[in-house]
């Protein structure tokens, strides 16, 4: 039994926690909350010179070669901090996208550029305040040519390129061309960027086999999933030390606040779904890096237990705070709006768990 | 990251699952259990003939040192046998309190010729255990335990009335904490003491639990005397002794029996509700994922829990929060099965009802699961202080003489 990181990981992992204390302090994730920059491009430059983004890129397409597990370490590190990169974006989305379906050519085009965060790609897939399903999905590609609306598209604003989801087959475009219109948009958590992508007969380059365009995208969501799940635990732990911390020292009715069981007892609840989330991603880490046949089903369990103890430790985080935990000025907010829009972001636990039903369905039926 | 035993865990194994093809009984359902199987009187004859031969394979006492009777393994082994021995119907309940929480205090406590008296026979089950904790007054708050000690001559005297004492009905020995200083300090006037179950003064009587079942008893104490000897500790020292058996008690906590997760879903699938079958209703599969993901989430924790074993290391605090989240989940997930049943669901006769009533019979043990080895509350705050290292509550009855403390009615 050994179901647990390495050594080696662990010591990646170290490495990462302490880059981003640094470079991804609360006070420069605040700048881009604040201001109209989309993203904190120099801590992107640094995280590249770590050689992050092309961490499970092989290396003969310029990245690292390591495995997914590598990747999840960062991934945590990253939920923690709430670094503010395009990371997720390009990293789960795009670049699984092409490592999936990409031609050889495509892979050339692209990998090299992603894995060194010299290139920032973005998956196009919702069209509104709707859930996005094969019947749902209005943008079409017609003869080369991509027509449609994608709202919203986290770093669709900043990226180089999209991954977009049509209508029965994924296809790359090039957001730099003509045809392509883009409005940043303001969503809850304004620490990532999001845009809206208005395709008027844009060039589009077919990714993977056509007609198979759901089946990509699900198997593109779960890969990601797993990855974000580590995000969110980085971040579920976070707040949770947060609140922990300032029940310590936050006095009333003359003592710690941390001595009362109504908030001893909360944390233990968030502590516990924290817990959980941690093992359900670890077996999903697992599933990823083994290219294991139980990947659809434990990646949809760590979604949900991610999604669920993030937000809890999130709003619980507040909650603890008392007053302050709604002020702008305290750091309560930046988790708070993370886990929400983390937890949307590939799609809501409702509709991962209708999907987890049918995944276990289907393995009990085999 | 895998999920593979090392050549010695393999090896383990495979010693432990030819024994146990040999040596155990197939299960015939999966909640069927050794008392349902053989009734209380065969099954205690059965349990103690099944645990001798287990303990003379050397698979009883694992992680016990050779000279005690063990077979000085490793913890991991320890958790892989109970992995294998988990497949057959095998007794429990008769030897877990004696093995798992008394003898390692009598191995930390016990002169040497009471270490080398005691714990070979209980480990071949020709004598069982019992722990006398919990009174009346003193559950949750075990220190503030009632039973009164008296020293006379190279004996104690002892008078009082415990409760919750799991298979005192048969046990031959037991552990028992008692409050020879009620002018001291709650937790600074106890004393542990092991005595002969037989001794005269002491009555047994049996506790029906809202399930029907009877794990547990009340004992009476009129006048038992102990002698000085089997006292673990020293006078006034109990309180330590008691934390030593309680400490034991979180390694031996298992899981819940009965019903899970699968059984659930079967129900779903084969039941119809007014719409279709159950599976297909959204709002039962959206509570079917959630507890399918929790349920998952223990399991790959036991699995870092083992990880750790494994390494030789000692398991971080994650198991702790096994029998908080198991037991209420279990809980819900009963009720939840008979609402799929809708008015149907109150048959708890096992030749009519689902699953021969699994689910109505866990919906009525299920309270005891929440209360037993640690309430939800009491294992919050355990958590909350030990792992999160959170302060200790204020106390009210630190700094005053045990027997002026308040006390209610109830």
């Amino acid at each position: 039994m050994n179901f647990d990181f390495s050594d080696d990981q662990k010591v990646l992992r170290d490495q990462a926690k302490k880059f981003l204390s640094q470079h991804a302090s609360p006070a420069r994730v605040r700048k881009i909350l604040e201001t109209d920059t989309p993203y904190d491009a120099e801590l992107w430059r640094g995280m590249a010179e770590n050689g992050w983004q092309g961490t499970a890129v092989p290396e003969a397409y310029g990245g690292a070669g390591f495995g997914y597990l590598e990747l999840c370490v960062i991934a945590e590190e990253l939920g923690r901090s709430l670094a503010p990169t395009p990371f997720s974006s390009s990293v789960y989305l795009a670049t699984e996208a092409l490592l999936l379906a990409g031609s050889d050519a495509q892979k050339k085009t692209w990998l090299p550029k992603l894995a060194m965060g010299d290139a920032i790609g973005c998956f196009a897939l919702a069209e509104g305040p709707s859930a996005p399903s094969p019947r749902s999905i209005k943008t079409t590609v017609k003869d080369g040519k991509v027509t449609g609306a994608k709202l919203p598209v986290a770093d669709g604003d900043v990226a180089d390129f999209a991954v977009v989801a049509a209508s029965d087959s994924l296809c790359l475009v090039d957001l730099k061309g003509p045809g392509v219109a883009r409005t940043t948009v303001k969503t809850v958590d304004p620490t990532r960027s999001h845009a809206r992508i208005v395709f008027d007969g844009a060039t589009a380059e077919p990714l993977g086999v056509g007609g198979q365009g759901w089946a990509l995208t699900q198997r593109l969501l779960d890969r990601a999933a797993v990855l974000v799940a580590f995000e969110q635990v980085g971040g579920a732990q976070a707040a949770l030390d947060m609140g922990r911390e300032y029940a310590m020292g936050r006095f009333a009715f003359g003592r710690p606040i941390a001595s009362f069981q109504a908030i001893k007892h909360k944390l233990v609840d968030m502590y516990v779904a924290t817990e959980l989330a941690r093992s359900n991603a670890y077996y999903a880490a697992w599933a990823l890096s083994t290219e294991s046949p139980e990947l659809p089903v434990a990646a949809a369990a760590a979604r949900i237990s991610a999604t669920e103890a993030f937000w809890l430790a999130a709003k619980e985080n507040i909650q603890t705070h008392g007053g302050m935990g709604f002020t702008w000025e305290f750091d309560c907010h930046l988790y708070y709006r993370r886990a929400k829009l983390l937890a949307l972001s590939l799609g809501s636990a409702r509709r991962w768990k209708h999907e987890l039903i049918a995944r276990v369905g289907k393995g009990k039926a085999a | 990251m895998d999920f593979t035993d090392t050549k010695e865990e393999a090896a383990f194994r495979a010693d432990a699952r030819a024994w146990l093809a040999k040596n155990a009984e197939p299960k015939r359902g999966a909640f069927e259990t050794w008392d349902a199987r053989y009734g209380e009187k065969e099954g205690l004859v059965n349990a103690k003939d099944y645990q001798r031969r287990k303990a003379e394979a050397g698979f009883a006492g694992i992680t016990w040192p050779k000279e005690y009777g063990g077979r000085g393994g490793t913890p991991i082994e320890s958790v892989i046998w109970s992995q294998e021995e988990g497949e057959y119907i095998a007794p429990r309940g008769y030897f877990e309190i004696g093995l798992g929480m008394i003898m390692p205090t009598l191995f930390a406590y016990a002169t040497e010729e009471q270490k080398r008296r005691y714990p070979p026979k209980a480990l071949r089950g020709d004598e069982i255990w019992c722990q006398l904790f919990s009174e009346p007054a003193a559950g949750s708050d075990l220190a503030g335990l009632r039973t009164r000690a008296v020293k006379d001559g190279t004996d104690w005297v002892i008078n009082g009335q415990k409760i919750w004492t799991s298979g005192a009905h048969r046990a031959d020995w037991g552990v028992v904490v008692t409050r020879s200083d009620p002018n001291a300090q709650k937790h600074k006037g106890l004393t542990y003491f092991f005595l002969d179950m037989k001794s005269p003064g002491i009555e047994v009587r049996r506790i029906k639990q809202i399930s029907g079942a009877s794990n547990f008893n009340e004992v009476y104490f009129t006048d038992v005397r102990i002698p000085d000897s089997q006292r673990l500790g020293g006078v006034g020292g109990g309180w330590g002794v008691a934390i030593t058996t309680l400490m034991n008690e979180r390694l031996t906590s298992g899981e819940m029996r009965g019903p899970d997760w699968d059984e659930l879903y079967g129900i779903a699938k084969n039941t119809e509700l007014e719409d279709g079958p159950a599976l297909s209703d959204a709002g039962v599969r959206e509570r079917l994922a959630d507890w399918y993901v929790k349920r998952q989430g223990l399991r790959w924790t036991r699995f870092r829990v083992m990880t750790a074993l494994s390494r030789g290391e000692t398991p971080g605090p994650e198991n702790s929060i096994g029998k908080l989240v198991a037991a209420a989940q279990a809980q819900d997930m009963a009720a939840f099965a008979m609402d799929l049943m809708d008015m149907g669901g109150a048959v708890s006769d096992p030749e009519i009802a689902p699953m021969r009533a699994a689910f109505q019979d866990s919906v009525l043990s299920t309270p005891g699961s929440r209360i037993a080895a640690g309430t939800d509350e009491i294992l919050k705050n355990i958590i909350a202080e030990r792992v999160l290292g959170l302060p200790a509550d204020v106390r009210v009855d630190k700094d005053q003489a045990f027997k002026d403390l308040p006390t209610g009615k109830r």
